[in-house]
This record gives C-alpha cells, structure tokens and sequence, in this order.
C-alpha cells in the first residue's frame, strides 16, 4: 500500500493510531454483526426448522432438497456454457468479417452491435420467448434463454474480440504477408490466437456475466438454480435461509472465475509487458454487462 | 407500428416509471458506491475488509437473486414495502459495487508521483487531494462509471420482471399477454424504449470522454 496516492508509508506514530482506530471499528462491526444475528433470532430466522433442510444432512428433506438444487445448478451451467460457446463462435465471426468486409457490412454489423448491445438481456429473453413461437418456432425453455444470452453476448463478445485483433502491432500480419500468407491465414494462424489469448481474461469475466444473467431464467420457468430456490421456499417457508445458500452457491463460482481471470491476466501480463494495460482498460466497466 | 402509435401513452408511462427507477437507484448506487471506495483505499484494514466484502458479495452475486432477497426476505423479517421499493434499492445495492470498483480503478490511476510531486511543492493533504488528485481522478472515471450506469438502466429491466408494475417491461408484458396483441410490434417498441434511453447515453458518455481525456 505504499504506492498510495492517497496517504504515505506510515511512521510509528500514524501505525499505533491506525491499530487503535482498527480495533475499534472492528468491534463496532462485529457488533452490527452481532446485533443483526440477534434480530435474525428474536424473528425466528436462525431456527433448526428453518436451517436443517438445507445444512443437516441428517434431516429428512435435506436429501431430495439438494438433488432438486443440483438439477437447477446443472441446468445452470449448461445455459451458461451453450450460451458462451455459441457467443464466442458468432462473436467471432462479427469481429473477423467485420475487420475484412467491405463497408456497408461493417456498418451494418456496427448497427447490430449497437442495438443489441442497447437492449436489456431480459428483453432479449423476454423477446425470444414471445416472438419466436408467434412464427411458429416451438423450443424448450432452455434455447430461448440460450438465445436470448446469445444475442446479447456475441456482440460484446465480437467487441472484446475485436479490440484485441486491433492492440495487436502491425508488423505481426506484415510479417505474415511478407511470408505469403493469405488473408485467412493471416487471421487464424496469427492474429486470432494471440488476440484470444490476450482477451482470456476478459472473456473469462464474461463467462460471469453469463452466469449470472441464466437466473432470469425464472421468466420463462427454466429450471436453473432459482427457481428450484422458489419450489423449495413454496414448499418450506424459508425464502430468506434458501435465497441465502444461493446466493452463497453463485457467489462461490463466479469469485473463482473472477480469480481466475485474474490470475490468467497476471500470467500473460508477465509474458508481455505492458501491451496488455490499454486492453484492460478499455474493458474496465464492461464486466458489468447485462 | 400502429400497436405502438396507439398504445403510445402505456408506452411513455412506461419510459418514465423506468427513468423514475433508474434516477432513484442511480443516486442512491453512487452515494454507497462512493462510501464503499473510500473504505476500500481507507488505510484501515477493517474498513478495507467491509469495502471488499460489501464488493465481492454483490458483484457476484445474481441482480435476481439479490431482487428475490429484497423482495420476498425482507418481508419475512417484518420489513413491508412495495415492490417499486424494494426493486429500486436492490438494484441500487447491486450497482454500487459496481461504482465502487470503477471509482477506485479511477483513484488507482493516478499516478502516486502526482500526489508526491504535490506534496514535494507544499500543498497540504487537502490541497493536494482537491487539487491533484481528484481532478485527475474523477476524469479517469466518467468511461467506466458511464458504462456502470448505461448498464444499471438495462437492469432496471429485471426490476420490471419482477412486477413492480407500469414500467417498460410490464407495458410489454400487458400488452402482449393480458390484451393478447401482436408479439412483435409491441416488443419492438418496448426495445425502442430502452434504446431511446440508451444510445443517447452511449453518445453522451463518448463525447465527455473525449472531453475530458488525459493524455498520460
């Protein structure tokens, strides 16, 4: 923390204050903690009725509890996992075919990139889900939630792409033209792989978003992890014990992903300096997505 | 088109109730966002502690599944509300994380040679903060606090999934399955909502960009 803007490398006097300082708000959070825990008794919150189907293994609910909620957290992470593969592969084809075309494609690919990128994931969903089976296309729940994350995360995905194809130096595709390369190979054996690669981060952090945005599954009754959560809480009257393991559950997957990522950008940051700090922040904010 | 013509008035109602949701979770996610970015670059570790957890908890964490929280938990521990309420401030507590994390990327950027050189000059820590670093700090973030924010108008969409009512997504909703019109057109103006909302925040957030830009 030396490297602060904001304050200096304590001296002896500053650290002793700061550990005073330290202990005492430390005592007023546990005891905000404490006193929220005691509110959660006095409502009957932190009873065993409450708590036991979901953390007592030995209770009789707990067992078909947790298979329901593995099935939601398995269809889960196929929505999210087909949602990602398709992503990336039209993200892809965007990005190239926008990089290479003649001008009225670019500009028709940058409108859809701006419209799509426009409209809340949950309308695309909502959008998906109306309108595809007033012309007739009759899907399960699952593809029009694959869709509707689909059209909303190729367009980011094509940009994140893009922008890496782009932070790449020139002399890279020279240097492939200049060995006779032609232009299809130029993209995929040079400039693709290393532009995915410098993207790794930013694509698993997408992954995230896509994760998360497969609870407004609940819309169309998908039957991801949350709405499991609303069978259980109908069946036991525990929205805010149930909400929480969830919560919990979401929680744990995506702050590894998030680590993840951060990991795979400090590793490729080591192997090239520097040329990965302009990408970054270009990125910074967009994790938000949906 | 005629669908949109004539529902018109549901339709702008539902811009304003969306605006209106958008304006109060806004303020509300910039006031906690800011707190929870001063905690986080406090150089006390409890404080540090709070920030990051507060960050990584909501962050991670479904808008849904935050939105069911409020919604159906709060109610349970005796806290009654309306939806339009409870929707407005989960989806305020959720962006704020957000917010937080663009402010301090904004406060790490500047350069610590900045506040030194201020320093080394004879400003006091106030001068050099308002002075100094802020300025730069606070143009370093219009991009990213931009996007939190273009961002939190497209979730207020899930606020509206949640039936808070007369919002966009609900007059797409009424009009679709309670009056049974056709899908199509009435989606296409509950998009062109958003995008009227959207876009020209896009644009805007592009212009100061280049506005306020430090060369570095």
């Amino acid at each position: 923390m030396t490297s602060s803007v904001l304050y200096e490398a304590p001296g002896p006097v500053a650290k002793r204050r700061s550990l005073v300082a330290s202990v005492v708000i430390g005592a007023l959070l546990l005891a905000v903690v404490g006193w929220v825990l005691v509110q959660l008794g006095a409502q009957g919150q932190l009873s065993a009725e409450k708590w036991a189907p979901l953390i007592d293994p030995t209770n009789d609910t707990f067992g078909p509890l947790w298979t329901l909620m593995g099935q939601g957290l398995a269809n889960t992470l196929i929505a999210a996992a087909l949602a990602m593969v398709f992503s990336l592969i039209i993200g892809t084809l965007l990005a190239i075919t926008r990089l290479v075309s003649t001008p009225w494609y670019r500009w028709a690919v940058v409108g859809v990139v701006e419209l799509l990128r426009g409209v809340p994931v949950v309308i695309a969903i909502f959008f998906a889900s109306r309108v595809l089976p007033s012309f007739g296309v009759d899907l399960p729940a699952l593809w029009y939630l694959v869709i509707g994350l689909t059209a909303y995360n190729s367009v980011i995905i094509a940009e994140i792409v893009r922008a890496g194809i782009l932070a790449l130096p020139k002399g890279q595709s020279e240097a492939a033209y200049a060995i006779g390369l032609r232009r299809s190979q130029v993209m995929t054996s040079v400039l693709l792989p290393q532009a995915f690669r410098a993207m790794l981060p930013a694509l698993i952090s997408q992954l995230v978003v896509i994760l998360k945005d497969t609870s407004l599954g609940f819309i169309l009754a998908y039957q991801e992890v949350v709405r499991q959560a609303q069978v259980i809480i109908q069946n036991l009257n525990n929205p805010i014990q149930t909400y929480f393991v969830v919560a919990v559950l979401f929680i744990l997957i995506n702050y590894g992903l998030s680590k993840l990522a951060v990991y795979t950008e400090r590793r490729l940051s080591r192997a090239r300096q520097g040329k990965l700090a302009t990408i970054e922040l270009q990125q910074t904010g967009a994790a938000m997505g949906d | 088109m005629q669908v949109i013509i004539d529902n018109l008035p549901l339709y702008l109602n539902g811009l304003v109730r969306t605006l209106s949701i958008c304006l109060y979770s806004g303020v509300l996610a910039l006031v906690l966002g800011i707190i929870a970015a001063g905690f986080r670059v406090s150089p006390l570790p409890p404080l540090r502690a709070t920030g990051t957890s507060w960050v990584n908890v909501l962050r991670n964490c479904p808008l849904t599944v935050v939105l069911f929280f409020m919604a159906f938990g709060l109610p349970e521990l005796g806290i009654n509300g309306s939806y339009f309420w409870f929707g407005t401030i989960g989806l305020a507590l959720y962006t704020s994380a957000f917010v937080c994390e663009a402010i301090r990327s904004g406060i790490n950027a500047v350069p610590a040679g900045q506040a030194e050189a201020a320093r080394a000059v004879g400003l006091t820590f106030g001068q050099s903060l308002s002075l100094v670093v802020l300025p730069q700090a606070i143009r370093t973030v219009i991009p990213p606090l931009g996007n939190v924010f273009i961002a939190m108008i497209k979730n207020s969409a899930i606020v509206g999934a949640f039936g808070v009512g007369g919002d966009l997504f609900a007059a797409g909703d009424t009009l679709t399955s309670a009056r049974g019109l056709a899908v199509l057109p009435v989606l296409t103006g509950v998009v062109l909502g958003y995008l009227v909302i959207t876009i020209p925040a896009g644009l805007l957030l592009g212009g100061i960009e280049r506005k306020v830009a430090i060369a570095r």
